[in-house]
């Protein structure tokens, strides 16, 4: 299977940024939390060829919240340098929740993919 | 064409229920899943309550594929570093009929399905609805799939198509789409050996726990749950989608957070991840449900939004096999009387209405929009924390101070006032009595 690189990692500091007040939840547990890419890897993707979800990533420029990176539980958002994004189909959960939260209609078309593709998960 | 009495959408619980009913009357009938096998797309907390199922198949906890019987369940208000448990057994829940039951949906959708199949419903994976067929005065004639030549005729299509149901959008039955109605789960599934989690939860034999947080979801409306099965422990969190939208804080480090709490860690220890997954859960209740018939359509199970999300509890499987069951007798029944028009569908509605699949629905209408408020996510639960924490901290060498006066003290530093606490308590405790 095809990766896109992955840009950018969340180190644990990234999610004190937006903490509220009076908010004392410990920081990293004591033990090594997954890395994204292991955490991902535990999962099963029978990888179609067309994607199912297709974004206007040039939309996404002039878009200020960008509210489907943080959502997204399956990272595949990824701002790039210059402003834009990157959108990656293949380890997509099919949850539906960037299109819930996606600011500009019509940016995201979004499907299922054909039958017997996509996500296969078995413990869940 | 291929024609059937009654084409189903989805294998889900929903699906298998309405595929079972259906052909248990005889009709012909087709339960059409996109995922390789039943369960493939699907996720849940974990706790399937069997109450309904028991009507549909009876005895069913001698064949479903159960891994616990849930004998304890736990609710677990929290901030980040306390917790104040309410911690209940059962020895009746030991027993037939049970109370809850954790179980994989990779096997509890497939038995189902594997149940239609054998009150001789015929069931098709690895195939995509993708659109509906309809006649001139629009009345829905059958599917469109993503097969060659698999268009499929139907004398009534049952959409149970889940959460993000295209067939209910697209026949313009669906609720508004606003994110507020919709919860976001994600959870992992942990390895930890059976001995270990007998252990650690006090169990034994098919006993299992459940536990529900409150109070540890970074202010996100939602909460936390933690489930054991056979040898795996699943975690995760159910959060508000706008909410989580909001908060900057993303879904995994939400799981993370829960892992590392104090009272949660010790569970959890030396425990591997073996799967980590997410869907969404409708959770607008009885006010953002979609139009659950149209000619030749009838809706049910998540895709009409019947799921009960408040805070960490999910109750979702029961009211899809609920509203499953209903819709295949309704679609039988019309088709074998030659008409499908909305009115003679209406029957569905009604017998939701006079089931516990709406009535629950109309009891809890308020329950979702307070809970969802942040004062129940945030300052409730500090509030709870820490008078428990002074009152069961032993202060000598000073004098102890009564409840009240601790009660009113923690109330005023955590800027909450003790009459909002008793109004939304109350109003919490009268939906659902
Ligand atoms: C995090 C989380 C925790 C939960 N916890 C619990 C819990 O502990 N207890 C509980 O009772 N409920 C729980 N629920 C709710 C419960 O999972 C759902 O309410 C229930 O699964 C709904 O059943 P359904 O059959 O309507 O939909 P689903 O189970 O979603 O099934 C829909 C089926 O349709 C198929 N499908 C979709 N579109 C197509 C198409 N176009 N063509 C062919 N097939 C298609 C899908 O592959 C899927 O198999 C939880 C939900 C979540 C998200
Ligand atoms: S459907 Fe879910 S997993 Fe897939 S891209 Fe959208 S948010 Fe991410
Ligand atoms: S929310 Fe929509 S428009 Fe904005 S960045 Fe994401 S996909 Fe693009």
């Amino acid at each position: 299977m095809t990766m896109l690189p992955r840009f950018r990692r969340r180190p644990w500091s990234r999610t004190s940024a937006p903490r509220r007040s009076g908010d004392e939840t410990p920081g990293p547990p004591d033990w090594p939390e997954h890395a994204f890419e292991d955490r991902m890897a535990t999962v099963e993707f029978r990888v179609a060829e067309q994607p199912h979800i297709v974004v206007d990533t040039e939309a996404c420029r002039s878009c200020a919240g960008r509210p489907c990176i943080g959502v997204c539980p399956a990272d595949l958002f990824t701002p790039t340098a210059d402003g834009g994004m990157v959108f990656n189909h293949e380890q997509c959960f099919e949850c539906g929740a960037c299109t819930l939260v996606c600011s500009q209609e019509g940016t995201i078309s979004w499907s299922y993919p054909p039958g017997g593709q996509g996500v296969v998960l078995r413990w869940a | 064409m291929t024609r059937f009495d009654v084409v189903v959408v989805g294998a889900g619980p929903a699906g298998s229920a309405a595929a079972l009913a259906a052909a248990r009357t005889g009709a012909s009938v087709l339960l059409v899943e996109r995922g390789p096998f039943p369960g493939a797309k699907n996720m849940h907390g974990g706790v399937i309550h069997g109450g309904v199922l028991e009507r549909l198949i009876p005895r069913w906890w001698e064949r479903a594929p159960v891994q616990r019987w849930v004998t304890r369940r736990t609710t677990m208000v929290m901030t980040g570093t306390q917790s104040l448990s309410l911690d209940f057994r059962s020895a009746g829940w030991t027993r037939p009929p049970y109370n809850g039951a954790t179980a994989y949906r990779s096997e509890f959708d497939s038995w189902l399905a594997g149940e239609a199949e054998r009150a001789g419903a015929r069931l098709v994976c690895s195939t995509t609805v993708t659109g509906l067929l309809r006649a001139p005065d629009g009345t829905v004639r059958g599917v469109t799939t993503d097969r060659e030549g698999g268009d499929i005729e139907a004398g009534v299509v049952i959409a149970c198509d889940g959460v993000n149901s295209l067939l209910t959008g697209e026949a313009g039955l669906s609720a508004a789409r606003d994110p507020g109605n919709f919860a976001l789960g994600a959870k992992e599934v942990l390895a930890l050996s059976r001995e270990e989690i007998d252990e650690r939860f006090g169990l034994s034999g098919r006993e299992g726990a459940e536990i529900e947080m409150l109070g540890c979801t970074a202010g996100i409306p939602g909460g936390a749950f933690l489930h054991t099965y056979l040898d795996t422990v699943a975690v995760g969190v159910v959060v508000s989608v706008d909410g989580l939208s909001a908060s900057g804080v993303r879904p995994e480090e939400l799981i993370a957070r829960v892992k590392a709490h104090p009272s949660i860690a010790p569970y959890l220890r030396g425990a591997e991840l073996k799967e980590y997954s997410a869907h969404l859960a409708p959770q607008g209740g009885y006010d953002a449900l979609a139009r659950l018939a149209g000619p030749g359509l009838l809706v049910c199970g998540d895709a009409a939004g019947l799921c009960l999300a408040a805070g960490p509890w999910l109750e979702g499987v029961n009211f899809a096999i609920g509203s499953g069951m209903a819709a295949g007798e309704v679609a039988a029944r019309s088709v074998r009387a030659g008409d499908v028009s909305t009115a003679a569908l209406a029957a569905y509605r009604n017998r939701l209405e006079a089931s516990f699949v709406l009535s629950d629905h109309r009891r809890w209408r308020e329950v979702p929009r307070l809970l969802r408020s942040q004062a129940v996510h945030e300052k409730y639960p500090r509030l709870v924390c820490d008078a428990a924490e002074r009152v069961l901290t032993v202060p000598a060498p000073r004098p102890r101070k009564g409840l009240s006066s601790i009660l009113r003290e923690t109330a005023a530093a955590n800027g909450t006032r003790l009459r909002d606490l008793v109004r939304d308590g109350w109003q919490i405790l009268r939906s659902f009595t």
